[in-house]
């Protein structure tokens, strides 16, 4: 029977995983992870999960063994944060590379130095160009319901992909929330056992990865823009079947909140997509036509929802956890390449807003989307990039 | 014990590889399958035999081999015995197999952590006492004098003992090689594959390229190491230290054939002076005492 759970999202990632009936899991731990790998040696030592658990030396040896793991053709799971995953740089490449389903919970925190084990997306957007779909999540039911359905969808032969399932430290990590777990048996109807698009087999030997030459590489990097194409196109329908059998989904690539008539829609990812709608109601209430899209899948960016979103706006407010120096936020810069082949664009104004683990409440969004609608009706954005709250 | 008469004809390194002419690492990649078969799954790293495989779509391996990053070895196989273990699949022997520098240097950390973990699993270290495949720069187990690319006037440092690191780590087999020994290679493996934990060989494989000697002697040198006690052959099982042959008759300095011998043949110590040779002979001299003392068992 499914249960109603109240509990923290690295505890429920850990419950996502058992449910999943993840083979293999091999973590490190890093603040502020920590508590899904006890939660999983909880599960894995009690015996109410089935799984080989590796307690690995450090996070680049995590994702070797995920990978050493996926190929022998089972299950995995492992989870870090900011520099763990930092680390583990050079193994996410081959794990893309390598076409395995590989499934990670990020538990976003800032990038030292200097030290900060609070939330931003700095280390998991750093990783963007790594070949992984990234999911991020604005409650602890979504991290529970998002890591399922990465499993579906990364085993899709349509895809063959690693997914990290992105989650902000303390906002969610540490927070309990009501959670419902889903039942085991209609988890195992909606997610079949593991399949992955080869595997080491003594019976049918060949050397995995051997030297490519120019002849062919470019070929295999396309294949892997085509299985990116793929997966957006499957995380919408994938959602709805999930929304069939469990009653919950999530919009797909895109999480919408009256953005229909909205002249201003604020872009946001992870949790300040909450706090979004909150001030979305707030300034509704004034009368003031705005609208609330959390951009729930990053890779594959959804540039085609994000032109249709764009149809009807004046104007797109980006609100970036983070910053790409010399440059702007990333999302923000995903917007504008997205809307580059429009006729009738909207303005983008940029925010870089919580970078840290500085707060972003309702409130702080209101006063961006006052901002954004005095530029929207002076027809002109007064300034590229804005830094939120910064100190003089 | 099986003797060389015994060896199975099978061969699972198939014809068609791209070994350099003369190349150590791959008569012992050749006496690995005839000892452990092909129920075996492979861990390569970044190294020589990166190219030794032949490169996509092709293959010189009759076993499943997963190419991996250079430090990743020891994970990678953990990875996979933990893989095989949910399946089911007990007769299958994972192997690791790396050269110095993704043994000693880089892998050092992987490897140490997956030892610490009992994972069960062979690991060989081909050691041929540089990074071979990006052209011969010095590693953690080039020796004293050695010239590489990047120690032009030779190594001014001593080679890492790396089996005894692993013995520290109190996995239950840990045994040096040469492939001019193969008899005792290939027991060993034998001995290895039936013992369960980590089991860590470390091949001592001369590289014609890279020592800069006739690629007709590998064989020749490699007996040489040997002979002369700069490479010393024994095993540690469960902690007990035991010389083999021919090593166990060499414990009499007297029967130990000057290292100059075995330096002299190979133009990577063409520089050396009489003052290096001897203070190298007198390292050797002194590691013979520990060994000596290791197989009395009156240290470990």
């Amino acid at each position: 029977m499914a249960q109603i759970i109240i509990d923290t999202a690295n505890h429920i990632a850990g419950y996502a995983a058992k449910t999943a009936r993840v083979k293999v899991v091999a973590a490190y731990p890093i603040t502020p992870q920590t508590t899904i790998v006890e939660k999983i040696a909880e599960f894995v030592e009690s015996g109410e999960m089935e799984a080989e658990y590796i307690r690995v030396e450090s996070e680049h040896s995590a994702m070797a063994a995920c990978i050493g793991a996926a190929a022998a053709g089972v299950r995995t799971f492992t989870a870090t944060s900011a520099h763990g995953l930092a680390l583990m740089h050079e193994a996410l490449h081959w794990a893309s590379g390598a076409r395995l389903p590989i499934v990670m919970a990020v538990v976003n925190r800032a990038m030292g130095a200097p030290w900060s084990i609070w939330p931003d997306l700095s280390d998991s957007l750093s990783q963007r160009d790594t070949g992984w779909i990234q999911f991020y999540c604005a409650d602890n039911q979504e991290v529970f319901d998002t890591i399922i359905q990465a499993y579906r969808l990364c085993e899709d032969e349509r895809v063959f992909l690693p997914a990290m399932v992105c989650l902000e430290g303390f906002i969610l990590s540490h927070t309990y929330m009501p959670v419902k777990i889903h039942d085991q048996e209609e988890v195992d109807a909606f997610l079949p056992p593991y399949k992955s698009g080869w595997i080491l087999d003594v019976n049918n030997p060949f050397s995995h990865a051997n030297l490519v030459s120019p002849e062919w590489y470019m070929e295999f990097r396309y294949m892997i823009q085509e299985a990116m194409e793929n997966a957006k196109r499957l995380i919408p329908e994938i959602d709805k079947e999930y929304g069939r059998h469990f009653g919950l989904q999530y919009g797909g690539l895109i999480d919408k909140y009256r953005c229909e008539d909205a002249e201003l829609i604020i872009c946001t990812m992870g949790t300040m997509g909450c706090e979004a709608k909150i001030a979305v109601d707030n300034l509704r209430r004034e009368g003031l036509k705005v609208g609330a899209a959390r951009i729930r899948v990053y890779r594959p960016f959804p540039v085609e929802e994000v032109r249709k979103l764009a149809e009807q706006a004046s104007i797109i407010a980006t609100i970036d956890r983070h910053i790409s120096f010399g440059m702007e936020g990333f999302l923000a810069s995903e917007i504008k390449a997205s809307l580059y082949h429009m006729k009738d664009k909207p303005l983008l104004a940029g925010f870089i807003a919580g970078l840290g683990g500085r707060d972003v409440t309702f409130k702080t969004i209101e006063g961006i989307a006052k901002k954004s609608l005095k530029w929207m009706r002076a027809g002109r954005v007064e300034e590229e990039t804005v830094w939120v709250d910064l100190r003089g | 014990m099986v003797t060389i008469k015994e060896f199975p004809k099978e061969e699972y390194l198939l014809k068609g590889h791209a070994a350099c002419a003369g190349c150590g690492p791959s008569i012992a990649l050749r006496l690995l399958f005839k000892a452990l078969g092909n129920k075996v799954i492979m861990v390569v790293p970044a190294c020589c035999t990166t190219v030794i495989q032949g490169p996509y779509p092709f293959t010189s391996f009759a076993v499943p081999l997963q190419n991996m990053l250079f430090e990743a070895t020891g994970a990678t196989c953990s990875g996979i015995v933990a893989a095989l273990k949910m399946r089911g699949l007990d007769d299958i022997t994972v192997v690791g197999w790396a050269g110095d520098g993704g043994t000693v240097d880089i892998g050092l950390q992987a490897l140490s952590g997956a030892a610490e973990r009992e994972t069960n699993f062979i690991y060989i270290c081909y050691d041929n006492e540089a990074y071979g495949n990006t052209g011969l720069q010095r590693s953690g187990a080039t020796p004293y004098g050695a010239w590489t690319t990047t120690t032009p006037t030779g190594k001014k440092e001593r080679k890492k003992n790396m089996p005894l690191i692993m013995a520290a780590h109190k996995i239950p087999y840990v045994a040096t090689a040469c492939p001019s020994y193969p008899v005792d290679f290939v027991n060993k493996l034998r001995k290895a594959k039936e013992i369960k934990g980590t089991k860590y060989i470390h091949v001592l494989a001369p590289c014609p390229t890279g020592w800069r000697y006739d690629t007709s002697k590998t064989v020749e040198i490699g007996r040489l190491a040997v002979q002369t006690g700069i490479w010393v052959l024994y095993e540690i099982e469960n902690g007990r230290f035991r010389l083999n042959p021919p090593s166990d008759r060499l414990i009499d300095k007297s029967k130990r054939k000057p290292v100059k011998e075995y330096l002299a043949m190979q133009d990577r110590f063409r520089h050396l002076t009489e003052a290096d040779i001897e203070k190298i002979q007198t390292w050797v001299d002194e590691d013979w005492e520990y060994y000596s003392k290791l197989a009395s068992n009156e240290c470990v």
